[in-house]
């Protein structure tokens, strides 16, 4: 990892259309946009590296948990973004396996938008087990099986879900897809 | 008169920006004013600006209030809205009121003082008869042979009485950043440092009017004027490359300290308490305002009852910014016709269930 | 325009807005505080829904601008310019056309679609503002769920008028946790945002607010069971092109009491009067 990594091509431009994709992603939870940018920011892909890029700056503490904190200097050179003191004092968390939800910070109920966001970089949007989004969002439920979740990540998704309007919001990312799944949903097994 | 469906909307607001545009240049046998001219010679206005514009730079003050027809509050907007595209490159250190190089010093507390009573230029003593003499053009004023900057050492009055125990200690510092309003929604409660910034940009006839209600009574402070200092101060940053501070130029500033009734309980003996204002430019009113207000809105933290609307810091600081104030209360020439047709609607429903109730009960009344 | 970012805002407060409002859209209704900048418009001309659309807007938009439903009244004109100006993006009249529809008042009467995102101006985003002052208070109360003044405030409409009488801003539950402003817009409009398939952002400039309705989401007007939501529409046809179920404006024709009632809806009427213009002259 170096410095010669490059950022957004242009600035201005790509975080638009990168902040566009994740606002589709949380408003439509189990759509999967396509980021339509290149970056290379290893072991970052390209969508989890851009989500950071479009979101983070020096006013969000960021977690880079296991091997994502290799992508430090990179993240820091092009973002400015400052390093949490502990993954509870983070706003956007990243990780390539699933930290313990629990152990983010999830807000208040007067001002639950301060809860934190967590980047997950898993390897597969599908072909894992199936599971069930219901809520804001989706018209229907929707069926959803990425790759790469904890195995009891819908008994921590419920516990989640249960503190709203307080909790963990979580933006899936592989290569250059992600998926919103905003706190208001629900997730079931299929 | 036919039904038109209002099209033409551009053509409108071109031909209102060119009505204005010729307004604002007024009679063209007369020479055009200059913004050097305002900033010269309008200087309160400019530092009226400046303050609510919260942006230092006499000369855009000066092309706001050009632009803008004398309507401060429209210039301060322009101000703003122009501040607010700039990058911020670094924070400036505290600016230190006590090195300031004093233009005017008054104490109301003292007759004589360390550094002396300094009246400068003020319009406090000036008789307001109207000076025909300054009708008249390119009327000469002999300028005064300036005195030397006073090196004597001025203390600052409250720092007197601190000697003594006698008054508060001003109020702590701490590493923490202070709040930015600019940068940050305002929630409450709000600590001091954001309702002081909040003061130092609001409108100073609403800072005037509160500060005046709480003489008359609305959440009354006891207030003596401790000190008000105009005068030069410098503005330093520390570039990270250097590691000290460096003077980047110097800003004219107005502060005042208020010396405002004591408090004490039994295990604390009585203490004057404090108020504080400080503001760009030379104004005394907008600085004295605000530490009235200032102290006002203390009155929690001093263990007073908090019942005045000055004392309200919620109610204060929601108000007192007129860019605000001015576009909510001008945004009701915009058109409501869609809310204003629901409630014809609504209040003709109403009103014909209120007649057939009336008429009901008149049918009842008649056959009882 | 030289001399400004693309849209006008900076990339910092882009940012800020951004990570605003998609925190928004993960607590629907809520409203979510913003360091709200100062626009060069007024503050309670749109400039909270401008710097939501700044935001959001990419060259590759379609951005479509009403005040009252109009795209040619005077502020909606304006704001259309600032962003054609500063973004140089393309504009245009038609609701089917546009991919972002910024209001002031009204919901277009053409349905919305998965694809588009309409931005609201408020005004007063906290709809307890009128029974309690204290935006202390009221967050407070927004924390519990706890909207029993807003209850009490209807019953006694109704007590005294025998039904509830606000005819636009009518509050309304979101997905069931939060009471919110829809903003000024007549409470004909108030059923369109049910399970609206558009996304809907709501800025307020001066309150520094930003708040969201996802799609698909319930959005239920606050009444009671024995007198439910009523909207409001004069009860006459659209005096340009019949229509019967749109929202219309109030035309006084002179001092005899000569009325003319028209869609608020421009682009809908006219659309509606081509269509029959069309059939016309097929026949």
């Amino acid at each position: 990892m170096t410095l010669d990594a490059p950022g957004f091509a242009d600035p201005v431009m790509e975080a638009q259309s990168c902040f566009r994709a994740v606002l589709d992603a949380m408003a439509h939870p189990g759509s999967l946009p396509v980021i339509a940018c290149v970056l290379a920011a290893p072991p970052l892909d390209q969508a989890t590296a851009a989500v950071l890029l479009t979101l983070a700056d020096a006013a969000t503490p960021v977690w880079l948990a296991g091997e994502t904190a290799s992508a430090w200097d990179w993240l820091a050179f092009h973002s400015g973004a400052p390093r949490a003191a502990s993954i509870g004092g983070a706003g956007f968390i990243c990780a390539t396996e699933m930290p313990n939800l629990d152990l983010l910070e999830a807000g208040s109920d007067a001002a639950p938008e301060t809860a934190a966001t967590l980047i997950l970089q898993v390897p597969a949007l599908e072909g894992g087990p199936p599971l069930i989004l219901y809520g804001p969002g989706l018209e229907a439920p929707t069926r959803f099986a990425p790759q790469g979740l904890p195995e009891d990540f819908v008994k921590q998704w419920s516990a989640n879900h249960r503190l709203f309007p307080r909790g963990i919001d979580l933006i899936l990312c592989c290569g250059e897809q992600l998926c919103g799944l905003p706190r208001s949903l629900r997730i079931g097994a299929a | 008169m036919a039904y038109v469906a209002v099209k033409g909307g551009e053509r409108a607001i071109d031909a209102a920006h060119d009505w204005l545009a010729r307004a604002r240049r007024g009679d063209r046998s007369l020479p055009e004013i200059g913004t050097a001219q305002i900033a010269s010679q309008l200087g309160r206005a400019v530092d009226r600006v400046m303050a609510e514009g919260s942006c230092y730079d006499p000369d855009l003050a000066a092309l706001a209030i050009k632009q803008a027809q004398g309507d401060l509050i429209e210039a301060a907007f322009l101000l703003r809205a122009y501040r607010t595209t700039l990058p911020r490159f670094a924070h400036s250190e505290p600016v230190e009121t006590d090195a300031m190089l004093l233009r005017r010093r008054i104490s109301a507390i003292y007759k004589d003082l360390p550094g002396g009573q300094v009246l400068g230029p003020t319009y406090d003593y000036t008789h307001r008869l109207l000076d025909f003499a300054l009708a008249a053009e390119s009327l000469e004023v002999t300028p005064l042979p300036l005195a030397a900057a006073s090196s004597e050492d001025t203390p600052r009055v409250t720092a007197l009485l601190d000697q003594e125990g006698l008054i508060e200690p001003s109020g702590v510092s701490t590493e923490a950043e202070p709040g930015d309003l600019t940068r940050d929604a305002l929630a409450f409660p709000a600590e001091r440092d954001v309702r002081l910034q909040s003061l130092a940009r609001g409108d100073e006839g609403f800072l005037l009017a509160l500060g005046y209600s709480t003489q008359r009574g609305y959440g009354n402070n006891h207030p003596f004027v401790g000190e008000i200092r105009v005068g030069e101060v410098a503005v330093e940053l520390v570039p990270p490359e250097l590691g000290f501070p460096i003077t980047i130029g110097t800003i004219t500033l107005t502060e005042c300290e208020m010396v405002n009734q004591f408090s004490g309980s039994k295990t604390e003996p009585p203490q004057f308490t404090r108020g504080y204002g400080l503001c760009f430019g030379h104004s005394e009113r907008r600085a004295m305002g605000m530490a009235l207000v200032d102290r006002a809105m203390r009155a929690e933290e001093l263990g007073e009852n908090a019942t005045a609307p000055a004392q309200d810091i919620e109610f204060v600081l929601s108000h007192c910014d007129n860019i605000e104030a001015t576009g909510f209360v001008e945004h009701l020439k915009l058109p409501h016709y869609v809310d204003f047709q629901s409630e014809l609607e609504t209040i003709r429903r109403m009103r014909a269930t209120a007649t057939a109730a009336t008429a009901a009960t008149v049918a009842t009344e008649t056959e009882a | 325009m030289s001399g400004y970012n693309f849209a006008y805002l900076d990339e910092q407060t882009k940012r800020m807005i951004r990570r605003a409002i998609l925190k928004a859209v993960a607590i629907p209704g809520h409203q979510v505080p913003f360091g709200g900048r100062e626009m060069p418009l007024p503050y309670g001309w749109g400039t909270g829904g401008i710097q939501v659309t700044a935001a959001i807007l990419g060259p590759s938009d379609v951005l479509k601008v009403i005040d009252q439903g109009a795209d040619d009244t005077t502020n909606a004109v304006s704001i259309r310019r600032f962003f054609a100006r500063t973004a140089g993006i393309e504009t245009t009249t038609h609701t089917a056309d546009a991919s972002v529809i910024q209001t002031r008042h009204r919901i277009p009467e053409t349905p919305l679609r998965a694809d588009q995102i309409i931005v609201y101006q408020v005004p007063l985003p906290e709809p307890l503002a009128k029974l309690e002052q204290s935006r202390a208070e009221t967050r407070q109360m927004h924390a519990l769920a706890e909207y029993g003044l807003m209850h009490v405030k209807l019953y006694e409409d109704i007590a005294r008028y025998g039904h509830i009488s606000i005819s636009y801003d009518y509050p309304v539950m979101v997905n069931g946790r939060y009471l919110m402003s829809p903003s000024p817009i007549p409470a004909f409009d108030t059923p369109k945002m049910h399970r609206m398939a558009a996304l809907q952002l709501f800025g307020a400039g001066r309150e520094k607010r930003i708040y969201a309705i996802p799609p698909h989401t319930d959005v239920k007007p606050l009444d009671f069971d024995d007198h439910p939501f009523r909207l409001t529409r004069a009860p006459q046809a659209c005096g340009l092109c019949g229509a019967r179920d749109s929202y219309l404006d109030e035309v006084v024709m002179d001092d005899r009491g000569g009325r003319l009632f028209v869609c608020s809806d421009t682009d809908y009427c006219a659309g509606r009067q081509s269509m029959r213009q069309d059939e016309d002259a097929a026949a």
